[in-house]
């Protein structure tokens, strides 16, 4: 007959209950936002009960406006700056054996190798060998028994590569820092959930809610900001004088039309800075103090040792901030950079040194900036056609199916509330597009109850009793709907595999929709008339 | 008295018009290659790289103006569209800029997105900048790969479903269906030039997804039917099961199209692409459910004896040794 167990029953209304709770806090939404942001700055805040769930719904940015980003990561120019690093090496280990391999200069080459001429032919054997023997082994999983070098010889000319097992590791370190890098400087201007992930082999997918422009977000994260210390080989009267091998013509930062020769291979890079905080000099001017870690130390200590009265340049994105002549041996590892900083400026640039230089040029190939204003006005119009499109179905459901219509909609009306508790549970993101879904959900919602109803019309005519024609109903239309209802599932799990963004909180909205309309329609929906018929007992039914 | 769109007892032969409803299906899928092929798509910065530019003022908006300021930047082919929306009141007037992709790969420079904006502001002190979105060439040719592969993809495994679910010859029924709508569909926005983009993708996934829907319900009072009347002709199974499940087929189809008109009237400018191509879907999806799907699976036929093995199956040999 017609019954469900009442533990079934209790089972139902629980998951009812369990879902609405879940989804009421999106009714309070900015309450429930200030107290969540309260919490979690560690300040105890009471206007929202804490015994209630306060997970909300996230606004997808083209409801709440913001940047998207999306980055690829230039890993190949960390291949050239290993390449410039290398160079010294060998040149250094190929001249200890002077007498073999004759003098020893480096040729232009494709940036991710280095060509290097010897000038005694004869001595190639040997140079191959020692320069062999530079290579280290790579300790990474899946470079596991390979070098980091390969060096190929042809005649007097050595070619020096990356291994194939080295580029990876080098890719995989790339991106890893240049994410650690991005996160962190957003996080210092400290917006409200930003998405930092990684996408792909090479690309960072950055998105910041509330942002005025994707420009802003580029301009935190810097597009370089590489900072080395270079050795001064001249000065330059243009940007286009040629610079011999190994050499490169940058502009002064702050004195128009200066420009210096500077040697590519630096002395020290921004990646051995340890710390670096806003300072005066001597003289008042705001400055930035930096301290290197013990190889970058030694290394600066070593380089201003042999070249006091030389100059050399720091350099900050391919500009020179300030050339100063080394004046005596700077052993401690510390030093301070002056230029004509604002204090604004010395600051900035504190941060900046301090978060660490990006250590590969970012491109961008995608950028959206949508404005707060606009995004309300989709939540408005959306939530407008919500409630229209629902009053609409509520009556049309009404009209045609009477006290079952009735029943259907309560169960329409659980529905949403269980599609927006699942959302706030999965912490998922709510697009325009998935507004969209919604409302297409309850349209289909229905449907299920639709197919049931429509199947107890029929049992009706064949002049069953009310209670047998309801459970055929039921069970004849279970079928259809888990065979129709799988087939969207399908579509909404590819979708939601194969988008981004707003495509993708479209399929998250239609595949909860789905699984909430089928709980609906089968148990709630059952449920209702199960206790109606066990209260009324009638002899008849009109459906 | 409750509303039936349907009568109780409809006998509908879905038969009767098949070679007009049928070649009226092809004729309009051959239309639709014409019109993609005529006209092309519209395609929106996700598919073709390049810059939208959504700009709002409270003065009215004078495309030849904004024209005029443009093109001394030497951007190549910029669109100007303005914008209309019955939820704008009169001092809202809204216009979408579209340029094409500046560089290789990357989206647009901060230099350019400078000029224009200056560009637009001496023309309208009053202009706001709500969206600017920009896709760099390198990315848009992905996108239309990977929305390719997902309609493709999403069409396969359904197919593969209802083929485990049912017979063969229902599949290629469905698929048949689903390529005849999103073929309509593809052809209508390649008529009406209607900006296709990533979200139109997704409405091709949900039309595909319904349509099946619609299609599947049939499918099961069809698989029913046939066990119900072993020896009615598979014509009349057919038709009996489509005017058995019209009355649920119309209904579903009338509440959806009720919701998504809401949406198409009050949901807003920014996604009534999107809203407009599903409930296209769902109407052609409607239509094909009960016109496409079951024609194709006639002229397939159907095994109809589920209790012996196929008679074709059965090797030759079988009867040389029952002689």
């Amino acid at each position: 007959m017609l019954h469900i167990s009442a533990f079934k029953q209790a089972a139902i209304w629980l998951t009812v209950i369990v879902g609405l709770a879940l989804a009421l806090p999106n009714a309070f939404y900015s309450r429930v936002e200030t107290h969540n942001d309260a919490i979690a700055q560690g300040q105890v805040d009471t206007t929202w009960p804490s015994f209630l769930p306060s997970g909300l719904v996230n606004l997808g940015l083209d409801l709440r406006g913001g940047a998207h980003l999306l980055a690829e990561v230039q890993t190949t120019d960390v291949y050239a700056t290993i390449m410039d690093a290398t160079w010294p090496e060998v040149r250094d280990a190929l001249a200890q054996e002077r007498d073999t391999v004759g003098f020893v200069t480096r040729e232009t080459s494709a940036p991710d190798e280095l060509i290097v001429r010897i000038s005694e032919p004869a001595g190639a054997n040997r140079a191959l060998e020692i320069v062999r023997g530079l290579a280290r082994p790579i300790t990474s999983l899946t470079g596991a028994g390979s070098t980091d070098i390969e060096v190929t010889g042809n005649g007097p000319l050595l070619t020096i590569r990356l291994s194939d097992a080295e580029k990876l590791a080098v890719d995989d370190r790339t991106m890893q820092q240049s994410l650690e890098i991005i996160r962190r400087r957003i996080d210092e201007v400290g917006t409200r959930e930003p998405t930092i992930q990684r996408q792909g082999e090479t690309r960072i997918l950055v998105e910041v809610p509330g942002v005025g422009s994707a420009q802003e977000v580029k301009d935190i994260i810097g597009t370089t900001a590489q900072l080395t210390f270079q050795p001064v080989v001249g000065r330059a009267a243009s940007a286009t004088e040629q610079a011999g091998v190994g050499q490169e013509v940058l502009p002064s930062v702050d004195q128009q039309g200066v420009f210096y020769v500077l040697d590519t291979a630096p002395v020290v890079t921004g990646e051995e800075l340890v710390d670096a905080q806003p300072a005066f000099d001597q003289n008042g001017q705001p400055a930035v103090n930096f301290r290197f870690n013990v190889t970058g130390a030694r290394k600066f200590g070593d380089y201003t040792l042999d070249h006091i009265g030389e100059p050399f340049a720091i350099v900050l994105d391919n500009e020179v901030i300030s050339a100063p002549t080394i004046q005596s041996h700077i052993p401690g590892g510390s030093g301070i950079i002056t230029g004509n900083f604002t204090v604004e400026e010395s600051t900035n640039l504190a941060v900046l040194l301090r978060a660490g230089a990006l250590p590969a040029k970012l491109n961008f190939l995608e950028e959206r900036t949508i404005g707060p204003q606009l995004g309300q006005d989709s939540i408005d119009a959306g939530k407008q056609a919500a409630v229209v499109g629902s009053a609409l179905v509520v009556i049309f459901m009404l009209v045609t199916y009477g006290l079952f219509g009735l029943f259907a909609n309560i169960a329409l009306m659980i529905n949403m509330g269980l599609i927006f508790g699942g959302l706030s549970l999965l912490g998922a993101t709510l697009t325009l597009p998935g507004i969209a879904g919604i409302v297409l959900t309850v349209g289909m919602a229905v449907d299920a109850n639709v197919l049931v109803f429509e199947r107890i019309r029929e049992e009706l005519r064949t002049d069953k009793g009310p209670a047998r024609a309801i459970e055929l109903g039921y069970e004849r239309a279970l079928s259809a709907i888990v065979d129709s209802n799988v087939t969207t599932l399908i579509t909404a799990g590819i979708l939601f595999y194969m988008g981004s963004g707003p495509v993708r909180g479209f399929a998250v909205t239609l595949g909860l929709g789905i699984i909430t309309s089928i709980f609906t329609a089968i148990f709630v929906t059952r449920s209702l008339i199960v206790i109606w018929f066990a209260w009324r007992r009638p002899k008849t039914i009109e459906v | 008295m409750r509303l039936r769109l349907v009568p109780d007892d409809t006998k509908i032969n879905f038969f009767g018009l098949s070679k007009i409803t049928f070649g009226g299906s092809i004729v309009l899928l051959v239309l639709s290659i014409v019109a993609y092929l005529a006209f092309g798509l519209n395609y929106g910065i996700d598919f073709k790289g390049g810059t939208t530019i959504r700009t709002e003022s409270t003065q009215s908006v004078d495309v030849g103006a904004y024209r005029a300021a443009l093109d001394p930047l030497g951007l190549g082919d910029v669109a100007i569209t303005e914008v209309f929306d019955p939820g704008f009141g009169p001092d809202r007037n809204v216009a979408e800029i579209r340029i094409q992709a500046q560089g290789d790969a990357e989206s647009i420079q901060p230099a350019t997105m400078t000029a224009i904006e200056s560009a637009l502001t001496a023309v309208d002190p009053n202009v706001q900048f709500a969206s600017v979105e920009s896709v760099g060439p390198k990315v848009s040719g992905e996108l239309i790969r990977s929305a390719v592969l997902s309609v493709l993809g999403a069409i396969t495994a359904i197919v593969i479903y209802i083929w485990l679910r049912f017979e063969w010859q229902f599949a290629v029924g469905g698929i048949v269906a689903l390529v005849h709508d999103v073929g309509l569909t593809i052809g209508l926005f390649a008529l009406l030039q209607i900006k296709f983009d990533l979200a139109i993708i997704a409405a091709l996934l949900t039309i595909v997804g319904y349509s099946i829907n619609d299609t599947v319900v049939v499918f099961d009072r069809v698989r029913e039917n046939l066990r119900k009347y072993k020896v009615m002709p598979l014509i009349d199974v057919l038709n009996l099961s489509a005017n058995e499940t019209l009355s649920r087929t119309l209904m579903t189809s009338g509440t959806t199209i009720l919701a998504l008109l809401a949406l198409l009237f009050l949901g807003g400018d920014v996604i009534r692409g999107f809203v407009f191509a599903i409930t296209w879907g769902i109407v052609v999806g409607t239509y094909s459910s009960i016109y496409i799907a079951k024609n194709i699976v006639l002229m397939l036929g159907v095994k109809r004896d589920w209790s012996k093995k196929d008679p074709r199956t059965v090797g030759k040999y079988a009867d040389v040794e029952s002689k």
